[in-house]
Formats: structure tokens, C-alpha cells, sequence
């Protein structure tokens, strides 16, 4: 299995959500991560999934969605070409004995503390996953008490655009 | 033109400007505006159905057997619930249909109002596209786009669901209107390259096979396959789906394959070297164990959908295209092939095919108590009704036989419930077909199972005048079942027997609906049964055909198998090597 993260624009309808979340899992695939916003264009969503698929069921989920009425483009973003990023918050423990070791862990990972309590603090940290799990690691013995992650989003590398031509489709047909 | 109108108007216009003619359905409280502008429409007939599967199984009939978009409608709650089956079905064997419903008002949606139902969520994973409506400016252009959904690249079911209060409130209603549909945009034209290819290695294989399923029919290709088989001579196999896509009769016809198919069609899938697969799917019922299946053979497979496109074979050669083009840019590219002096010689593989073939045929036992075979009913009414009718089937055995001994002429004259196997398709369906295409006689061959899940639609059929004939292929039990039962639990027949012989009385149910009744129990009398059915036309008629309950379906590739493993009769395989 390997992990693949795919874009995918879509008209943004209600219901479109639960189209592709339940195409997935009716055709089997797990979804590692989601995450979706609208774009630059108010009428294009645009959904970030990571699936762990091994290249033959990637090529039949994508067609899959592509037979979506509502899916407009669909993208793999491949790692090296692109900026991938998840935000985490972390609510860690740290009392007058261990805030400033907190502190510096938070610094060297060039995270940022959120919120302050007399023995805790959440951290707010972006970065890839690898960068999370480590920070996330090094959090671990001083105690997390709540920890929320997004899903990954993530943009190509460079000058180009995915939606520039998607748009161009939007328009025509409006 | 713009006026100004109900959005219960503006449905009934919208469909009207998209060029319908019939709609089947039943009335209730939240479809209930939509209903009474489509009192007045004059260019609308309305059936009103029994019950609201019968609905989609007829609107799905109507639309194989004429070509058009069938339309149901249903209210809320329940009636559009009841139309899930038919959408399934209608999903799985890529049928054009658009289903209307009712919902309740949209304030009202998410509240667990009276006859709410998220028909919409219901329907995601068995519709090709559906839609909920609140707003009655949005009903025209739904459903242009639903029924432009429908009918283009791979057919399938739309459902449009509308509030209440959308069909009751004003909206200003222009027409033509244009689609919104971005992401819309269905492959017809097959690459030249890949047809190339595909006209090479069809001139190179020894042992080609034309793999032809129901896609060949919905794109209206039968005469480029006729075509294409008589250039190159290669061997040709109908699914299910694609019965009458070439005569039966053609000598390079090699019959249909899968779990029922005849040894020659299964046999030439398994020895061949090229599969030319137009518009199938490999459909596990075809295959059997898909990693047995056709070992040797490269496979070019052409189909609108690519995502049918190495899903459980991987193509060689794939090609994305409507079946009628790319049969047509196949032709040509094989005519240029032969230019060059490069022709198939498939002569080997004929002499192998046509041993199968010879030592092989499709048939069956008489009973020996002298009681009645059912594919004798069936092959008779083949012979005796002709080519030139409909025939629509239920599921199972019956099914089977139809598919088997009817003889198909022409493209397009066999209805059923492939994929999803939906017991109770075919009174409904017949009604919808028969109502499509008056003119022509419409037979349902269905079983004793299958006619009681649906026959209150014979009412709707003697109501609206639409005669249809029903053979009910009268076994007692579900016929299926018990074949599985006798094979593979060591005939422990549980809860297969239905009695239906006894009760109910067929003739007596039919009478009731307003149908003639005719009942035939034996050989000498089969002939003269059908002919009788056959001069009634002012009602429907309802023949029950008592048979041996023992007859089985063969030949038979158990389920879980590989198709070598074909057997002929219970333990017995064929000789593949015959002949060589």
C-alpha cells in the first residue's frame, strides 16, 4: 500500500460531500484524510484525500469519482512536486516544572503556543505529517490531554494552476 | 419565452419540452401539485400503476424498448422508497430513466416530517446523478439535466427530487434552458491510435473472440457488429444484455456466455488469444473466477465508461468510445489491415469452435412422467409467437431458458433484469414496453416466484389497455433455489416450495384483474395455447404453463468456479479437447 493524496475540484453543491465520502467507502477504499474549502472561485470546492491504495484500485477509484456529475478535476499531487500541509492542535501539560521545557520544544519545532492555563498549553503547529508525529512525539512525556489534527491540504509546486481551466469549464456552461 | 407559473407547472412543461409522452406513477400528498397540471397535459399520458416499483420496473421496459428516457413519479416517503428497487436495477444495467418525487416541504425537510424520506441519500449509490429541488426556478433546468444525464454516455437512472413547496410556488418558467454541468463531459470518440492496435492484434490472433455485451445495444450497433464479425470472421458472444445484438441464427454466433452460457460460447472466452470486448463489463456471472478466466487472451476493451476499463480485467488495449463509433472505426481500420494484405486466418479455430458447437447444443430433457418441460414452453413459444416480438423476463430459471431457447433476430427483443436480478421485473416491465411500442407483441415470460411479487400491475394493464401476454412458467417453487438446493445442500429444499401450483389459481387471478386466463399442463396442448393467447388483443392474457419441477438449467458453472469447470448435466463436463 502507498499513500496518494488527491485533489479534486467540485461544483460546490450541497450533498457533494457525502458523494465522495460514500462512493469511497462503498467501493472499499479507506480515506487516511480529508479536508475541503471552497477555492479562489466561490463555485469550486476543492477536497484534499489521502488514501493508502496501491496503484491499480487508485486508477479505479479515481475514475470512479471522476464519474461524479459534480466532480470537475481530479489531481494526484505527488509530494515532491507539491506543498503538503496539516495544522494540529495539541493541549499538553505543563506546570511551573516543565512549562519551559514545553516552551523550547514548541520553539525548536517553530510551533506557537495558542492559549495559556496555570498547568497546561496548546501548541498550534503546521507542517507535513512527518514533522507533526514528531512533534507530537516529543510532546508525549510531559502528558497530552487533547490533541485535534485537520486533514491535509496541499498545492502544486510552481507557476501552474489546477483550477485555471476548471474555471474556464464553469463559465462556459453558466 | 418567459411565463410565469407554478413550479408544478413548470415540471409538467419542462417534460413535455424534453419530449415525454408517458409517465408511470401514483399519486400522493407531497407530489400531489405536480398532478393536477398534468391532468390537463395534452401531449402526457399518465399510468397509473399499483404499486410504484411496478412504476419504475415500466418505465424501465419502456426505455429498452424504445430507445427514449422512461419516467416514474412517486410521492415522498414510502413511494419514492418503493422505487429504490427499480433504480438499482436500472443502475445496473445503464437504463435510462428519470425518477420524480415528491418531498416534503422544504422547511419541513431533516424535521422526520410525515412521509419523509432522504430519497436523495437513499438513492446516491444507485443513481448515476440525482438532485433535491427546493426552489421552483430550478425545475426546468433540472430536468433538462437530468434526462441530458440519462440518456448520454453511459445510460442510467436520474432521480429528481422535489419539495413541496417548490412545486407550489411561482417561478418565471423559460424554456430552452441551458445546463449547468461542469464536470458533465462523457467520452464518445475512441482514440484512432487504440483502434489501430486493436484492428492489429484482431488480424494477428489465431483464436479472436468478439466479446459483445448489452453496450452494443444501447449504442445501436448491431449492424457495425454484424460488420465487423462478417469482415473479419472472427466468433461472436452475447451477454445477457446483448441478446439479438446478432441473429442467434448467424452461423459466426457462438451463443452466450457465463454461468449459463452455451459450451461453445464459454469454451471460445476460455482457449481464445484476443478478447475484442464491446460494450461488457466482466461481470462475475461471465467469468466465473476471474483468475481462470480466458488465461490466454490479451484483451482489447472498448467501453463508454472508462472506469469499467481494467476493473476486473486489465485491457491490453482500452478503448473509450460509444460502441456504435468505435465498431464503425473498427471496420475501417481492419478494411485497412486487409489492404495491406493483412487478413486473420482463423480457420484452426472454427474447426475447434464448430466441434463444441456440434457436439454441444443447448438442450434439454423431457420429463419422463410425461409432464410438461419448461423449456419446451419456452422454446415453442419462440418458435410459434416469432422474432419479431418483445420478450421480458423475470430472474432465475425461467429467465434462463429465455435467454436460451427463444431465438433472438433482432436487436433489442429480449428484456431483463441482468445485473441486479430483480425477481418481479416482468409483468412491469412487459406493461412499460408494450406501452412504448404498441404495435408490437410484447411477451413476459416470467416464473411462478416472480409473477406474485409483481402481477398486480396485470390490473394497470387491463385498465389502460395494455395487452400483454404473461407465460408463467409454473413450477411450484423458486425454480433457482431449488436447482441449488438438489446441487449443492444435498436437496434439503428449504423454503423454495411455494405451492403455486395450488394456490393461488393463476387463470382464476387473472379473470379477477380483468385478464384472460388460459392454463396448459401438457405437450400435445402448448401450441394451440400460444396461438390462442395470441388472438386476444383487446386484453391482456395470463397463461399458466404447469411444468416438471425438477427441470434444471444447463449447462452451469457453479458459483465460487472457473469456467472450465462447465458441466454440461449434473457431473458430467464437456470434452474440451474434442474435435482437435
Amino acid at each position: 500500500m502507498s499513500r496518494h493524496t488527491l485533489s479534486v475540484l467540485v461544483e460546490n453543491k450541497p450533498g457533494i460531500l457525502a458523494r465522495v465520502a460514500s462512493l469511497f467507502s462503498r467501493r472499499g477504499f479507506n480515506i487516511d484524510s480529508l479536508a475541503v474549502g471552497t477555492t479562489e472561485h466561490p463555485d469550486i470546492s476543492r477536497m484534499t484525500i489521502v488514501v493508502n491504495v496501491e496503484e491499480l484500485p487508485l486508477e479505479q477509484v479515481t475514475k470512479q469519482l471522476n464519474k461524479l456529475v459534480n466532480v470537475i478535476k481530479i489531481v494526484e499531487l505527488d509530494p515532491s512536486a507539491s506543498v503538503q500541509r496539516e495544522l494540529v492542535l495539541i493541549k499538553v501539560r505543563a506546570d511551573s516544572e516543565t512549562r519551559s521545557q514545553v516552551l523550547e520544544t514548541v520553539q525548536l519545532f517553530r510551533a506557537k503556543v495558542v492559549d495559556v492555563a496555570t498547568d497546561a498549553v496548546t501548541v498550534e503547529a503546521t507542517g507535513s505529517r512527518d514533522k507533526l508525529e514528531a512533534l507530537i512525539r516529543v510532546l508525549e512525556p510531559f502528558g497530552i490531554k487533547e490533541l485535534v489534527q485537520s486533514g491535509m491540504v496541499a498545492i502544486g509546486r510552481g507557476a501552474r494552476s489546477i483550477t485555471d481551466r476548471s474555471l474556464r469549464a464553469i463559465e462556459r456552461s453558466a | 419565452m418567459t411565463e410565469r407559473m407554478t413550479g408544478s407547472q413548470a415540471l409538467i412543461r419542462a417534460l413535455e419540452e424534453v419530449g415525454v409522452d408517458t409517465v408511470f406513477g401514483i399519486p400522493g400528498g407531497a407530489i400531489l401539485p405536480a398532478y393536477d397540471p398534468l391532468f390537463d397535459s395534452q401531449k402526457i399520458r399518465h399510468i397509473l400503476v399499483r404499486h410504484e416499483q411496478g412504476a419504475g420496473h415500466a418505465a424501465q421496459g419502456y426505455a429498452q424498448a424504445t430507445g427514449r428516457v422512461g419516467v416514474c413519479m412517486a410521492t415522498s416517503g414510502p413511494g419514492a422508497t418503493n422505487l429504490v428497487t427499480p433504480i438499482a436495477d436500472a443502475y445496473m444495467d445503464s437504463v435510462p430513466i428519470v425518477a420524480i418525487t415528491g418531498q416534503v416541504a422544504s422547511g419541513a425537510i431533516g424535521t422526520d416530517a410525515f412521509q419523509e424520506a432522504d430519497i436523495s441519500g437513499i438513492t446516491m449509490p444507485i443513481t448515476k446523478h440525482n438532485f433535491l429541488v427546493t426552489d421552483p426556478s430550478e425545475i426546468g433546468r433540472t430536468i433538462a439535466e437530468a434526462f441530458h444525464i440519462a440518456s448520454t454516455g453511459r445510460p442510467g437512472p436520474v432521480l429528481v427530487d422535489i419539495s413541496k413547496d417548490a412545486l407550489q410556488n411561482e417561478t418565471d418558467f423559460t424554456w430552452p434552458q441551458p445546463m449547468q454541468l461542469p464536470g458533465y463531459r462523457p467520452v464518445t470518440r475512441p482514440h484512432a491510435k487504440q483502434v489501430r492496435e486493436a484492428a492489429r492484434l484482431l488480424v494477428e490472433a489465431k483464436r479472436p473472440v468478439l466479446y459483445v455485451g448489452g453496450g452494443v445495444l444501447k449504442a445501436g450497433a448491431a449492424d457495425e457488429l454484424r460488420a465487423l464479425a462478417e469482415l473479419t470472421g472472427a466468433p461472436v458472444v452475447t451477454t445477457l444484455m446483448a441478446k439479438g445484438a446478432l441473429p442467434d441464427s448467424h452461423p459466426l454466433h457462438m451463443g452466450m456466455p457465463g454461468m449459463h452460457g452455451s459450451v461453445g460460447a464459454v469454451g471460445a472466452l476460455q482457449r481464445s488469444d484476443l478478447l475484442v470486448t464491446l460494450g461488457a463489463r466482466f461481470d462475475d456471472r461471465v467469468t466465473g473466477r476471474v483468475d481462470s478466466f480466458a488465461p490466454g487472451a490479451k484483451v482489447v476493451h472498448a467501453d463508454i465508461d472508462p472506469a469499467e476499463i481494467s476493473k476486473n480485467r486489465h485491457a491490453d488495449v482500452p478503448i473509450v468510445g460509444d460502441a456504435r463509433d468505435v465498431l464503425t472505426d473498427l471496420v475501417n481500420a481492419v478494411r485497412a489491415e486487409h489492404a495491406a494484405g493483412r487478413k486473420g486466418d482463423y480457420e484452426d479455430w472454427w474447426r475447434q469452435l464448430n466441434a463444441w458447437r456440434e457436439t454441444y447444443p443447448l438442450g434439454y430433457d423431457q420429463p419422463e412422467d410425461g409432464s410438461l418441460a419448461p423449456q419446451y414452453v419456452i422454446e415453442r413459444i419462440g418458435k410459434v409467437v416469432g422474432p419479431d416480438a418483445l420478450y421480458v423476463a423475470g430472474v432465475g430459471q425461467h429467465q434462463m431458458w429465455t435467454a436460451q431457447f427463444i431465438g433472438y433476430e433482432n436487436p433489442g427483443s429480449f428484456i431483463n433484469s441482468g445485473g441486479l436480478g430483480t425477481m418481479g421485473y416482468a409483468v412491469p416491465a412487459a406493461m412499460g414496453a408494450k406501452q412504448g411500442r404498441p404495435d408490437t407483441p410484447v411477451w413476459a415470460i416470467d416464473g411462478d416466484g416472480c409473477f406474485q411479487m409483481t402481477n398486480q400491475e396485470l390490473a394497470t394493464c387491463a385498465i389502460e389497455g395494455i395487452p400483454v401476454k404473461v407465460a408463467v412458467i409454473n413450477n411450484g417453487n423458486l425454480g433457482m433455489i431449488r436447482q441449488w438446493q438438489t446441487l449443492f445442500y444435498d436437496g434439503r429444499y428449504s423454503n423454495s416450495d411455494l405451492q403455486s401450483r395450488r394456490i393461488p389459481d393463476f387463470v382464476k387471478l387473472a379473470e379477477a384483474y380483468g385478464c384472460v386466463g388460459l392454463r396448459c399442463d401438457n405437450a400435445a396442448d402448448v401450441d394451440a395455447t400460444i396461438a390462442k393467447a395470441m388472438e386476444i388483443n383487446d386484453v391482456p392474457v395470463v397463461i399458466d404453463f404447469v411444468v416438471h419441477q425438477d427441470a434444471m438449467v444447463w449447462p452451469m458453472v457453479a458459483a465460487g468456479t472457473g469456467n472450465d469447470e462447465i458441466k454440461i448435466a449434473r457431473d458430467m463436463a464437456p470434452d474440451w479437447e474434442n474435435g482437435d
